[in-house]
């Protein structure tokens, strides 16, 4: 719960204004959302693109591969599957790597 | 297949390949009552003395309501990452997927995708900003910067709804697949579960809950991961092998049932295509929505965020989760397939018909069976029921938090109830939810229980998913916005279900459903957003104007952390 006194109050939104004016601030704030939403794009794309392939075109799916049984919707679903991990793990890896640094950088400074 | 294919295995999928759970059975009629499987009830009863250990280990550590929620924050990425896995991974997950893809083959595989996509999304938009805004309950996070009461209230209403929708599956399926396994009548089954998940929640809080969640995890992906590798191992470790195989048995099947060679050949061959789905586009990317954005507006897996110390660990969470929950899938499938190959065509497992015996969802515990022989077959027994038993004391802690953090302590005492107070409020409520659940599970027993499920994930992605996304991400949103569009998302999506072929034709007869979809998604999430969107920029109020205004130190505290209450506060 946020409990705030007045004078409190006052010194938070000078806090805060001192920070989102920190150029640093606005460059982390810009480049990790831009990311964050880059991915999603790219996640909603792979899996609507899977699924309105399912719902429109399903025989190319159950085309097989070469001269087996094994259809191309093994590997595309799978494909799916492993697209959703990976682009956790790219989102992850960015985070601990670079967002992190600046991120731990900005605490110092305003004392969190 | 039903006229609308989709609805029906799209519901009955929903109840099964989800932590709901449900015996194919459970969801149209009676399972039939089994003899009784000792090492299954052994394995289990072993299962049932760990977890209360733990119970009374953890119950030492409860002593503030941050304990009781969070675990204190003292849960660290990975062990967080395997409780969600766990939340995820039900045995319904296990045996329902597996089922789909023993009786149709690849359709189970688009389910597996749609369970998977949403957990990227919440890690993109959302679990970083939850961990900095958030104590204990979502409701923390959406009612940041907005007056308390409504915020509050509509995120108690939304909760709760979820997650008594979610309950009353849990108890029916748990009472069906207990009957199933065990040989016990339902109603003692559905007391076994509501008292043993009582002793959990009440004294052990989120610890407890946690733990009992990253032992039955463990538990299941060893099981499952035994089960795929001694598929694959017959098969020399090629995939296409198994393919070929499963065909075969499904083309023979199909000639024994007198197809003609031909079409028995295509019949057998459709296996490796999507089946089913396709009949209806519109409710095929309808149910796409509510699975993704489901995910991402679950109460009981928003509260997961809180239990970690900080957002980095929350970032961490989400990875392992992922990870595990992917590998999860790929073995189901393997499963599943492996099912049609040692199962379909063996007659210790059919019933004289054909049909498999105990039920079209026991595929993968005959697998176990045919693999591992008797003891094999009790653990994985065993392990299906514990997961029950985990998922649904992480739903009764959720709706506990919302009744005595978001009811009591926010809204009653005005933010000023002590530790103490609220601690006592949420130990009466898990009775009382307990209770009910009890009730409600042995009322629903003959229901279908597969639309409550639907129904808490078209709730969870037409209500908390907009309201946290507006909240979080638009600073002209204000606290009229997110009320009436969260109640417009959840009330259209409750509407519609009820209007839709699941319930409107199914459970109250009519010729002809008013809404001919199987999910509401596609309209009542997009309406949720532009209510809050619309009435947002209409709302000329005084307190519209401080919601905008507390936007940009929401804003700082979510992107960094900075003011953030560590979730450890003793």
């Amino acid at each position: 719960m946020e409990q705030r006194g007045e004078g409190q109050g006052a010194q938070a939104a000078a806090a805060t204004r001192d920070i989102e004016q920190d150029e640093r601030y606005q460059r982390l704030v810009t480049t990790r959302s831009r990311f964050g939403w880059r991915l999603t794009i790219v996640m909603l794309v792979i899996y609507f693109g899977y699924i309105l392939l399912i719902a429109f075109e399903p025989h190319i799916l159950a085309r097989p591969l070469g001269s087996g049984v094994t259809s191309l919707g093994i590997p595309l679903g799978l494909g799916v599957i492993v697209a959703g991990i990976l682009l956790t793990a790219l989102y992850v890896r960015r985070a601990n790597k670079i967002f992190d640094r600046d991120l731990d950088a900005l605490r110092r400074d305003y004392g969190a | 297949m039903s006229r609308f294919p989709i609805t029906r295995t799209a519901l009955i999928l929903l109840a099964l390949g989800w932590p709901a759970i449900a015996a194919a059975d459970a969801l149209t009629g009676q399972t039939e009552q089994q003899a009784a499987n000792w090492p299954a009830i052994l394995m289990f009863s072993a299962f049932v003395l760990a977890t209360l250990g733990i119970t009374r280990w953890a119950a030492g550590r409860v002593r503030t309501a941050s304990d009781f929620y969070t675990a204190g924050g003292g849960i660290t990425g990975f062990q967080n990452g395997l409780a969600i896995a766990g939340d995820y991974m039900s045995a319904a997950s296990f045996l329902g997927i597996s089922a789909q893809i023993f009786a149709d083959g690849y359709d189970g595989l688009i389910y597996s995708t749609g369970f998977l996509v949403g957990w990227p999304i919440l890690l993109f938009l959302l679990a970083e900003r939850l961990r900095n805004l958030g104590r204990y309950t979502f409701a923390d996070v959406v009612s940041f910067r907005f007056a308390q009461t409504p915020v509050r209230l509509f995120a108690a209403f939304s909760t709760l709804a979820v997650v008594l929708f979610y309950l009353i599956a849990q108890m029916v399926g748990a009472g069906q697949l207990i009957k199933l396994l065990f040989g016990l009548p339902y109603t003692y089954a559905v007391l076994i579960v509501g008292a043993l998940m009582t002793c959990y929640v009440l004294f052990g809080g989120m610890i407890a809950t946690t733990w009992v969640q990253i032992i039955k995890a463990v538990m299941l992906l060893g099981c499952a991961s035994f089960m795929a590798f001694a598929v694959l191992w017959n098969f020399g470790f090629s995939p296409e092998a198994l393919f070929a195989r499963a065909v075969e048995v499904k083309t023979g099947l199909a000639a024994s049932a007198g197809a003609t060679p031909a079409d028995a050949a295509t019949k057998g061959l459709s296996i490796m295509g999507p089946g089913g789905f396709i009949k209806d586009p519109l409710s095929a990317i309808s149910f796409g929505m509510a699975l993704m954005f489901g995910t991402a507006g679950l109460p009981h897996i928003l509260m997961r965020f809180f239990t970690v110390p900080d957002a980095k660990e929350a970032r961490k969470s989400v990875l392992w989760a992922t990870g595990w929950i992917g590998y999860f899938y790929i073995l189901t499938f393997i499963i599943g397939f492996g099912a049609i190959t040692f199962v379909a065509s063996n007659p210790d497992y059919l019933m004289p018909d054909g049909s498999l015996k105990g039920g079209g969802n026991m595929a993968a515990i005959h697998l176990a069976s045919a693999i591992g022989g008797d003891i094999f077959l009790g653990i994985v027994s065993a392990v299906a029921f514990a997961t029950i038993l985990a998922v649904v004391a992480g739903l009764t802690l959720s709706g506990a938090s919302a009744v005595s953090h978001d009811i009591y302590a926010s809204i009653v005492k005005k933010g000023q109830a002590n530790s103490a107070d609220e601690l006592k409020v949420s130990r009466y409520t898990v009775p009382v939810l307990a209770i009910l659940a009890i009730l409600l599970g042995i009322a629903f027993e003959k229901q279908n229980v597969a639309f409550m499920v639907s129904l808490a994930f078209a709730l969870a992605a037409s209500g908390n998913f907009p309201v946290l996304v507006m909240s979080l991400l638009w600073d002209g949103c204000t606290t009229r916005g997110v009320v009436v569009g969260g109640f417009v998302g959840v009330l259209l999506a409750l509407v519609l279900t009820i209007l839709s072929p699941a319930i409107w034709v199914a459970v109250l007869g009519h010729a002809e459903p008013v809404f001919p979809y199987s999910s509401p998604t596609i309209f009542s999430m997009p309406a949720a957003f532009l209510a809050i969107w619309l009435v947002s920029l209409a709302d000329k109020s005084g307190r519209a104007a401080v919601d905008r205004a507390g936007y940009p130190a929401q804003r700082v505290r979510a992107e960094t952390g900075i003011g953030a209450a560590g979730a450890s506060d003793h």
